[in-house]
């Protein structure tokens, strides 16, 4: 027993490659929980992000600076009352959050943080991504379906259309993402996250920035699709608030509704993830090729360290700007503490060990971090389009754009 | 990697997929029936993975379960339910039915009683690996032609669809 759960350590692949169910459900323990731990983040960060944008304060109440709210509102949604409507179709009501749930969690299991650092590598792995990841569309049309109600009817109608449509244009940016892979001296792609991640290790380049301008607008219909796809502004009509209440989950309270939540929110980072692994080199390290040498190693190594203590540093600034009445002493006190145990990470991350293992799984998720405070960023920015207006952009501009970007790939792929 | 639980998961998919069939044809109402078959289509999707073809397995659960079957829903909730459930659900032509079952039930005993020198002895070994590629190879190679020849097919359907659909163009 003790060396089937050693034996892994010393192979130098994924769980799921070395078929080590142990390791595989560990693996897939810790993902779920950092996902789960990241959407709460992002819960709050979004609302703060947001509340700044405006020039509001957001939450202030619970915690210092509201870090303690995403609990909070978690406790609220567990406890609340769960209704389902009298005139709803109670299976299909009960079965759709979970729908949406499993099938942006199921995702994650091809997503690489790193060489090894994935539950396993999928030969088919981005065609897993996008099918499944297609199937949360399903728990929406049967959550609105399910209501018997107007709004949530009409936000399911939308919300399939949409999917549908802007689907095609995101499967033709991937198409031409997967073509570069097959430029090298066999010829032959990949379809495997790992191995998409690897080709542009081995191309000593991005694929973002492969045949420039190519690369560039492949990314953007694909970044423009995402957001798309996940219903987040400035495509949110399905739960557009003005028009259709909450859209497809009006109905939905409680424990049901944070379901819904933490599926979109977990699907936002699915999709970023699929973002960065294909065109911003996934857990590669800026320059890779150009800064080399063991300086520089030591330099881009000491990175999450640093930013841990910057972020420490941050929070003592914080404390000492705190009032000074006696009404605040538990809130600075509490973030003292929280400054204090990001600072111990930081300490934790400069050993030399952790380091090294720590540093793929750090530039995975600082890519996907800024794609994550892109999506708040839209939704501070950008007005909501008319469904008319959306739906001729994904027909009649992105769709034969990325079929244009595949074609010239195709043909620079063929000529270079 | 050596397969965990094959026998298991055979019967478990197997079951799942004629258990969602059956519920397909029995359900009144025709939402649940598409739902009973969007279950059956993802366990065929998983019985493709257990016979090493991961790639026609992706293909399924992307076409069928994620882009048919949301067009079906699609269509169905426009439809008005409340008359369709007022229809019967099954006519009266049992003998038509009895006849069509014994003759597709006899092919299938027929077939699992002589059928086996229609496969090769030997169990073909595929690379799991280079599935997705030696497909690729197959269509744009020894295929080439059929795979054309659909690819129009479809070509003149979307056409068709159009021309159809549109009163002016």
């Amino acid at each position: 027993m003790l060396d089937y759960i050693t034996s892994y350590l010393s192979s130098n692949t994924t769980p799921g490659q070395a078929g080590n169910v142990f390791w595989a459900l560990v693996y897939i323990m810790i993902v779920f929980g950092g996902v789960s731990v990241a959407v709460m983040a992002m819960n709050w960060l979004e609302r703060k992000a947001l509340a700044h944008f405006q020039i509001r304060l957001g939450p202030m109440r619970v915690g210092p600076h509201g870090l303690l709210q995403p609990i909070a509102d978690a406790i609220k949604l567990l406890t609340k009352e769960d209704i389902i409507p009298a005139e709803a179709d109670k299976f299909v009501f009960w079965i759709a959050p979970l729908i949406i749930l499993c099938a942006s969690f199921t995702v994650y299991i091809v997503i690489p943080f790193g060489p090894t650092h994935a539950i396993t590598d999928l030969n088919i792995g981005i065609l897993f991504m996008l099918g499944v990841s297609s199937l949360s569309v399903l728990g929406v049309v049967m959550a609105g379906w399910a209501s018997n109600s107007h709004y949530p009817l009409i936000g399911a109608l939308r919300s399939s259309a949409q999917m549908v449509s802007y689907e095609v244009a995101m499967g033709m940016a991937v198409v031409s993402a997967i073509l570069m892979t097959s430029l090298n001296k066999t010829g032959t792609g990949t379809l495997s996250m790992i191995g998409i991640v690897q080709a542009q290790q081995s191309q000593q380049m991005w694929f973002i920035f492969k045949f420039f301008p190519l690369g560039f607008i492949a990314f953007g219909i694909f970044a423009i699709a995402m957001v798309a796809e996940t219903n987040r502004a400035p495509f949110d009509l399905p739960e557009a608030e003005s028009e259709l209440t909450a859209g497809f989950h009006t109905e939905y309270s409680g424990l049901r509704w944070s379901l819904f939540m933490l599926g979109e929110y977990a699907a936002m980072i699915a999709v970023s993830s699929i973002a960065v692994t294909l065109w911003l080199g996934g857990w590669l390290r800026p320059f890779p090729n150009t800064l080399t040498g063991d300086t520089w190693d030591l330099v881009f190594s000491l990175i999450p360290g640093l930013l841990f203590l910057g972020l420490a540093l941050i929070a003592f600034v914080g404390v000492v700007r705190m009032p000074k009445h006696p009404y605040f002493r538990i809130q600075t006190v509490g973030l003292a503490g929280f400054g204090a145990v990001l600072g111990l990470i930081g300490l934790i991350l400069f050993i030399p060990p952790v380091r090294d293992r720590i540093q793929d799984i750090f530039w995975f998720s600082a890519k996907v971090a800024v794609f994550m405070y892109l999506y708040i960023w839209y939704r501070a920015t950008f007005p909501r389009y008319r469904f008319d207006q959306l739906m001729k952009v994904g027909w009649k501009v992105l769709l034969p754009v990325a079929i244009g970007v595949l074609i010239l790939t195709a043909i620079m792929g063929v000529l270079l | 990697m050596q397969p965990v639980a094959t026998t298991f998961f055979f019967y478990f998919l197997s079951a799942l997929t004629v258990l969602s069939g059956v519920l397909v044809i029995t359900q009144k109402n025709a939402v649940h029936s598409a739902l009973a078959l969007i279950f059956g289509l993802l366990a065929q999707a998983g019985l493709y993975l257990m016979l090493y073809a991961p790639f026609v397995a992706g293909v399924q659960i992307i076409l069928y379960a994620g882009g048919i079957m949301v067009l079906f829903l699609f269509v169905i909730m426009l439809v008005n339910l409340e008359r369709a459930q007022k229809e019967e659900q099954f006519n009266k032509q049992w003998l038509v039915g009895v006849l069509a079952a014994l003759a597709l039930g006899g092919l299938l005993v027929a077939v699992y009683l002589k059928g086996g020198q229609l496969f090769p002895q030997h169990i073909a070994q595929p690379v799991e690996s280079s599935n997705t590629q030696e497909i690729g190879v197959m269509l744009y190679g020894n295929y080439m032609f059929a795979f054309e020849i659909a690819s129009l097919l479809l070509l003149v359907a979307i056409i068709g669809a159009v021309v159809m659909a549109k009163k002016r163009i």
